[in-house]
């Protein structure tokens, strides 16, 4: 079984050249900047409910998505804004769903975890653990139905690697040789539960292994291993040759929601992997090194970043609350 | 330019918390990300990041600051007006969010900012059982798992984060210590395998207590509650027994939107096989978590997270206990009968103070028990007030109003002088905006209204 350690920055991935790692750089700091605006709209009352932040972990939807074709699918959990934001979907769309105003992508009837774009091929947004693993084995199914070269991607944490549902996809997808590429996003905890402490075993790319899914886990710190990663998961799944898993090595560095206890993890442990091994300062630092960018280029774009964020927010905020009769729409479709 | 550092919500019902601890202090130089300082809830301790960079000019309020509302200014931060100097319209200034509660206040808030919250009931005089002491719902049903704990070998605690955590809404804290993880199981997320796995564990005697982070997931878990714990007995011909809990928070909590905000209430008081309480009072909790733990038979309970922080009145006896299967008077009253449970109650008791300034005195039916439903403590009041309103925070069609609609109109149809009014959440899933929430979930207004209508005035 071709189970592999996909090893990390040092393994030759070919250069990715000035424009592509601008490129990466530039989307993996909007997500960065949103996460942390929307952080504090949360501690400002703007924002209600659960506010699950994706800072740290940039780089692994980044790479998944520079390796996508037009038409590809993508579905996940609830820590989702960076996974809309790298379809493309618009931060002001995405902000004001968090506000809870008309100007979001649910109308303000979804909220963080629930938001959805046809549009940019986006399936949500799901905040049942697991749930979305099924979702995602079924937009396989459809793509292989209608006979597209199409690809499903499917994230799903590293606690969520535990429910039943996965392991029933699993099955499904090999014996049905489906187009889906399994992203787990091993941050190492699910809320304050280590994979240790949750998964027998470890090693949670192997989980496919019984069912002939081939699997590799992958430095989720390193936008470019990812996208090579990415890349060998969709040519395998595109010629027709079943699913894939791609265990993400990252790492979140704030609470699993806005509340957290953070006594489950070292203050040492968290700073240890920002100072070391942030995937924003990593690219920022190959550009430098490279000579690929200059400060002022990077200011530059720094500041484009920022405004795009500051009229996200602002949008957000202006935007009203949604209309008192919009609570009885859209709970079944006219048939 | 300076920016003031506000009190962050860190938590869907977070109003206040503790300054426990700086770990910055002033002249310190933060850079965005930075741990400025800890705060602590009734729920958690979390930690505060910086989100703009600068120098920490003043600590506003100092460590160990105890009830600092949501968004009171805790320091200021110098941005020498560099780059870094997020545009933020509302920075500085007070978010636009309404008032925090007051410190001292035993109960939060009722949603309604028209009403003032009642006064609860003390059940423990109700019963005349000894002496009493102040207690959250929260610390109620952990010392009424201790207590089984230390009373039976056999009782343990199974769940997501309930061990090492001390539970995800803090209800299980110093388990782990006093018990140990032999007795305090912290469980993958699985819902399903953990749940069927207390069922066997059930089979062979052990009485297990399974906790669901919410009920919304136990969903995942529903086959196994109903089609193993519910009718095995049954199956059985009387040979197995299956004593379990499964219990945790149940509707909606705030903010959190449709797929984690559900009253799970009728889809377990449908099923025979099982036995469902859902309590208001931290006494009827405690009592009633008690006795379900010591019931040869399924029991679910439906918990309520708004309600883990509001204080009551509770009996000290190790022995107070709650039967199953008996509603409480939380108010008397001769001119209408509101029949509530779990959160409910608190609106059903602001909604009575709002009807006796208009001279109409209305009973209040707590529940306490949905499966058996105490039919018998119904139909005595109806009989009395000859008006029924029920209140559910979940949907009505084929809910709990539905059915003690029916119970009534088969025991006490001659008593009735008006078709029974039924509150309830509105026929959608939760949404998530505030204004929207608001109008979905039933008010003390909304019982005003139909107690009103039943008695033909407006
Ligand atoms: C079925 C179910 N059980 C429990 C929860 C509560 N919950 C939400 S997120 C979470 C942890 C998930 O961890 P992981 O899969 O590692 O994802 P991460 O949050 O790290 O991205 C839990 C237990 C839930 N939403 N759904
Ligand atoms: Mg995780």
């Amino acid at each position: 079984m071709a189970s592999a350690k996909g090893k990390a920055k040092t393994d030759a991935a070919p250069a990715a050249s000035a424009d592509e790692l601008l490129q990466h750089y530039r989307a993996m700091l909007l997500i960065r900047r949103f996460e942390e605006r929307a952080g504090q709209l949360y501690g400002m009352g703007l924002i209600g409910g659960f506010c699950h932040l994706y800072i740290g972990q940039e780089a692994v939807v980044v790479g998944m998505q520079a390796a996508l074709q037009p038409g590809d699918t993508v579905v996940t959990s609830y820590r989702d804004h960076g996974h809309m934001l790298a379809t493309g979907m618009d931060p002001r769309g995405v902000m004001a769903e968090l506000t809870g105003r008309s100007g979001g992508y649910s109308r303000g009837k979804g909220g963080s975890m629930h938001m959805f774009s046809r549009d940019k091929h986006f399936y949500g947004g799901h905040g049942i653990v697991g749930a979305q693993v099924p979702i995602g084995t079924g937009l396989a199914f459809a793509h292989r139905y209608n006979q597209k070269p199409l690809v499903s991607v499917t994230y799903l944490g590293d606690g969520a690697v535990n429910q039943g549902q996965v392991a029933e996809s699993f099955n499904m997808a090999a014996l049905w040789k489906l187009p889906v590429i399994y992203v787990i996003e091993n941050n190492k905890y699910g809320m304050g539960t280590s994979v240790q402490r949750a998964a027998a075993g470890g090693e949670l790319y192997k989980r496919g292994e019984p069912y002939g899914i081939p699997g590799m886990q992958v430095d989720g710190m390193d936008v470019v291993a990812v996208k090579e990663a990415a890349l060998k998961a969709t040519r395998h799944t595109r010629a027709g040759e079943g699913p894939y898993i791609l265990e993400m090595m990252t790492y979140r560095y704030r609470g699993h929601s806005m509340s957290d206890p953070a006594k489950y993890r070292s203050k040492e442990e968290v700073s240890e992997v920002r100072t070391k091994h942030d995937p924003i300062d990593h690219v920022r630092q190959l550009l430098t090194d490279g000579g690929m960018a200059d400060d002022n280029k990077l200011k530059a774009l720094d500041k484009e970043i920022r405004d795009i964020i500051a009229d996200a927010a602002e949008f957000a905020q202006a935007s009203p609350e949604p209309d008192p009769s919009e609570l009885w729409t859209d709970v079944l479709a006219e048939a | 330019m300076t920016i003031q550092i506000l009190m962050p919500a860190l938590s869907p019902t977070m109003t206040e918390g503790k300054l426990a601890k700086w770990l910055k202090k002033e002249g310190d130089q933060v850079t965005s990300g930075d741990v400025l300082a800890e705060i602590e809830t009734d729920k958690a301790t979390m930690e505060v990041e910086a989100v703009d960079e600068g120098v920490l000019q003043k600590i506003l309020v100092q460590e160990g600051t105890e009830n600092v509302a949501v968004n009171t200014p805790i320091a200021v931060l110098e941005n020498g007006g560099a780059v870094a100097a997020k545009p933020s319209p509302t920075n500085g200034k007070h978010a636009p969010v309404s008032a925090p509660a007051p410190a001292a206040q035993v109960e939060k808030p009722a949603p309604s900012k028209t009403v003032a919250p009642p006064k609860p009931q003390s059940v423990a005089a109700e019963m005349a059982v000894g002496a009493t002491r102040k207690m959250t719902v929260r610390e109620a049903l952990r010392d009424a798992m201790a207590e089984e704990m230390r009373r039976d070998e056999r009782v343990f605690l199974m769940g997501e984060e309930v061990a090492e955590y001390q539970g995800a809404y803090k209800v299980s804290q110093g388990l782990l210590e006093e018990f140990g993880p032999r007795r305090v199981v912290d469980t993958p997320i699985t819902e399903h395998g953990f749940s069927g796995l207390g069922v066997g564990a059930a089979f062979m005697g052990l009485k297990p207590i399974v906790e669901f982070m919410t009920f919304n997931f136990a969903m995942q878990a529903i086959d196994q509650i109903i089609n193993s714990a519910a009718k095995t007995r049954y199956m059985s011909g009387g040979q197995m027994s299956c004593p379990i809990v499964f219990r945790g928070p149940n509707g909606a909590a705030s903010r959190v939107a449709a797929q984690h905000s559900q009253c799970y209430a009728s889809w377990y008081a449908h099923c025979p096989g099982l036995k469902v309480i859902a309590p208001y009072s931290a006494a009827d909790a405690k009592g009633l978590l008690k006795a379900a733990i010591r019931d040869p038979n399924p029991v679910i309970m439906l918990e309520h997270e708004i309600l883990y922080g509001a204080t009551f009145d509770v009996p000290e006896d190790a022995d107070y206990i709650v039967p199953i299967g008996r509603a409480r008077i939380a108010r008397p009253g001769k001119d209408v009968t509101i029949t509530a449970f779990s959160i409910t109650v608190r609106h059903a008791l602001a909604a009575a103070e709002i009807l006796a300034k208009e001279g109409i005195d209305a009973e209040v039916i707590d529940l306490r028990s949905l499966r058996p439903l105490d039919t018998e403590t119904i139909v005595r009041s109806v009989e009395k007030t000859n008006r029924l309103v029920t209140v559910e925070e979940g949907w009505a069609f084929a809910g709990i109003g539905s059915e003690i609609a029916a119970q009534i109109m088969e025991k006490a149809f001659d008593h009735l002088d008006a078709p029974p009014a039924r509150v309830a959440g509105a026929d959608v899933p939760l949404p998530y905006a505030a204004n929207l929430e608001k109008l979905a979930l039933a008010q003390p207004d909304d019982i005003v209204r139909a107690a009103k209508s039943v008695l033909y005035r407006s």
